[in-house]
């Protein structure tokens, strides 16, 4: 729940001119979780250049060690047989990629145009406020890009699940069904079994 | 010309719609075996380009010339689906591709053929994790089926189709940030030319395309050019996917004959604003697209009326503003998406969004003066046209039609602002808030 505009994590620490950067690392010198190493394989081969696979690889460590942790960019790396600094530059890139250990699942709110002028702020500071109250641990809350879901607008993207369309009334349910591993708000998430949106006719 | 006219979306209501037997049951890949075994790639660009059809990712440029483009040669050429839906107000890829991924793959085999492509991507963006899911079980389908891998459908063509997701960017919707970030790289837009149809993907020649665009293709080979190009009017031809969010009553997806008149989509369709309110603007392709207001309502929605009016047909995602909304923060929040998804490469757009947002919040706060206007219009002018790519614009475009619109409403919240704050101020000072805090009264 951190200001997106805020510099990245370290940006001001000195840096130790001293040191060697990091290089390519060898791969007999970092432990790698077997069924990462395999994805990150199989991800390789399906493209004609292999650093093509490393958004795919990004994600898949991320899966694992929860965001792209210093060690999550060595064992990537290892395999890939890329330097860590350049998956850096790409996870501090990406919106979905982590670069601080703010939580291993998501509820990402959107607050674009379309949501905006449905009051999705309001929804945004009532779930984020939700997250507080109910002490909310490893999930990253954030208020999001456009989703790709105006017509169920205000929405929000639970791991990948989205739900909606919501007011501030659902926060309290949302967080609490997040906290206790539930399914948020059955019936009401994209792809649900008879999903409706509340002004289509009942099928 | 009014309501739905469901060509591309005809099978909607078929339930497992996504699976392979129900698809081809309804004819699907019906297209694409004709496309591989029966005609040779010229006949397909040639019917391609025929038909008129034209992008339907926001640029709006013939299809079929695009793939025309295509050097000849024996390198290695691609590709690339454009499944990187991130436009505020557009969801429509969304649909097209949970309802019916074989429909995309379809037109990913057809679009690989008239480009002479052996390997195809569909690069989806990362949020849709479910449509990803869906369109991955379906190209495992097609490549059990033969449809997809070496020698489809039993011809001497060989196509490899990879679902490439993203991790959030929306500037790798910008085709050749596209290509960079499916090569591995940060998403940064290219300078141009070389134009990917030369030079794209791996160096190699690459065509383009938005799923909307690629899920037409089967169509068209199947009924012909003739059929595709009689519905539309003039240059836009065919049927469109358009979105409608904001505030409507019916916010959804409408499959709409091209030409159809605004007042049609918004109020027929999407059941216009809500009780009691009035439409103020509405975006008619995206939030990129300046708003266009009332006086547009009668407008027929086709590219070129779009482009006469001073907007752009886009994505055809029409985002519907009412009366309740004031045009301040609309215009805050907008600039606020384009300054967070600048990839920082060109200096207009890194600090012409900067400063945009700066100065809203200035005028929001009640520190801007009434010429502040005047420096944020000239600071969209020095954005368009001055970069790489158009994502400046896209802030620059839409911001620069509200200013030009709703010039008295600004200036109105100039004032007000500034007004409230004097009188928090002067409460403040006379509370001995301020002198406590060592600040100076009001100015």
């Amino acid at each position: 729940m951190r200001d997106r505009r805020t510099m990245p994590l370290g940006w001001d620490e000195a840096v130790d001119l001293e040191r060697d950067p990091a290089v390519v690392p060898d791969p007999a010198e970092v432990e790698v979780p077997e069924a990462l190493r395999a994805s990150i394989t199989a991800a390789m081969q399906r493209y004609p250049d292999r650093h093509s696979a490393v958004l795919p690889a990004l994600a898949a460590a991320q899966k694992v060690h929860g965001w792209c942790s210093p060690e999550a960019l060595r064992q990537v790396a290892a395999v890939m047989q890329v330097t860590p600094a350049y998956l850096s530059s790409l996870a501090s890139y990406y919106d979905m990629l982590r670069t601080e250990p703010i939580g291993s699942r998501y509820v990402y709110v959107c607050t674009s145009v379309a949501c905006h002028v449905r009051d999705a702020r309001a929804v945004y500071e009532a779930i984020a406020q939700e997250a507080r109250d109910q002490e909310l641990e490893d999930v990253e809350v954030r208020n999001f890009e456009c989703l790709g879901a105006c017509d169920m607008a205000p929405m929000a993207s639970v791991d990948g699940r989205y739900v909606g369309p919501l007011s501030e009334d659902d926060a309290h349910e949302l967080v609490a069904a997040v906290k206790e591993n539930r399914e948020v708000l059955p019936g009401r998430g994209l792809g649900d079994e008879g999903f409706r949106l509340p002004w289509e006719d009942k099928a | 010309m009014t309501g739905q006219l469901k060509k591309l979306t005809a099978n909607y209501d078929e339930p497992d719609l996504h699976r392979m037997e129900v698809y081809e049951r309804l004819g699907g890949y019906g297209s694409a075996r004709k496309a591989a075994l029966d005609m040779t790639q010229e006949e397909v660009l040639d019917q391609l380009e025929a038909s008129g059809l034209r992008g339907r990712g926001g640029a709006g440029f013939s299809m079929g010339k695009k793939a025309s483009f295509i050097p000849e040669g024996t390198m290695e050429k691609y590709l690339c689906c454009n499944a990187d839906e991130s436009e505020p107000g557009a969801f429509k890829d969304r649909v097209l591709m949970q309802r019916n991924p074989h429909q995309l793959i379809e037109g990913c085999i057809i679009g690989a053929i008239a480009a002479q492509a052996t390997r195809a991507f569909i690069f989806i963006r990362g949020e849709y994790e479910t449509q990803a899911k869906m369109l991955d079980a379906a190209v495992t389908e097609a490549y059990e089926k033969g449809y997809l891998g070496s020698g489809i459908f039993g011809s001497q063509t060989d196509l490899e189709l990879v679902v490439h997701r993203g991790q959030g960017a929306y500037i790798c919707g910008e085709e050749s940030a596209l290509l960079d970030a499916l090569e591995g790289k940060r998403g940064n837009p290219r300078l141009k030319p070389p134009f990917p149809a030369n030079q794209g993907l791996y160096q190699g020649p690459t065509l383009i395309n938005n799923v909307e665009t690629l899920c037409n293709t089967p169509a068209i080979i199947e009924h012909g050019p003739e059929w595709f190009a009689a519905m539309g009017v003039d240059k836009s031809t065919g049927t469109k996917m358009v979105s409608v969010s904001g505030n409507v009553q019916r916010a959804g997806n409408f499959e709409v004959e091209l030409g159809i008149p605004v007042r049609e989509i918004i109020y027929g369709l999407a059941g216009g604003p809500p009780e009691g309110r009035d439409l103020k603007c509405f975006f008619p392709g995206g939030s990129s697209a300046p708003v266009l207001t009332k006086e547009h309502l009668d407008l027929p929605f086709t590219y070129e009326a779009m482009a006469e009016a001073g907007s752009m047909l886009g994505t055809a995602s029409m985002i519907v503003v009412d009366d309740s909304q004031p045009i301040v923060p609309l215009a805050l929040n907008l600039a606020g998406f384009y300054r967070h998804e600048s990839c920082g490469k060109c200096v207009p757009c890194r600090e012409g969004t900067n400063w945009t947002v700066h100065m809203l919040e200035r005028i929001d706060q009640g520190d801007a003066t009434p010429m502040d206007l005047e420096i944020m219009a000239e600071v969209q002018t020095n954005i368009i046209g001055n970069c790489l790519c158009v994502l400046g614009d896209s802030m620059a475009m839409p911001i620069g039609s509200m200013i030009k619109h709703f010039r008295g409403e600004f200036e109105q919240h100039i004032e007000a602002a500034r007004a409230a704050r004097d009188r928090e101020h002067i409460r403040a000072f006379s509370a001995g808030e301020l002198a406590a805090a060592g600040e100076a009264g009001p100015a």
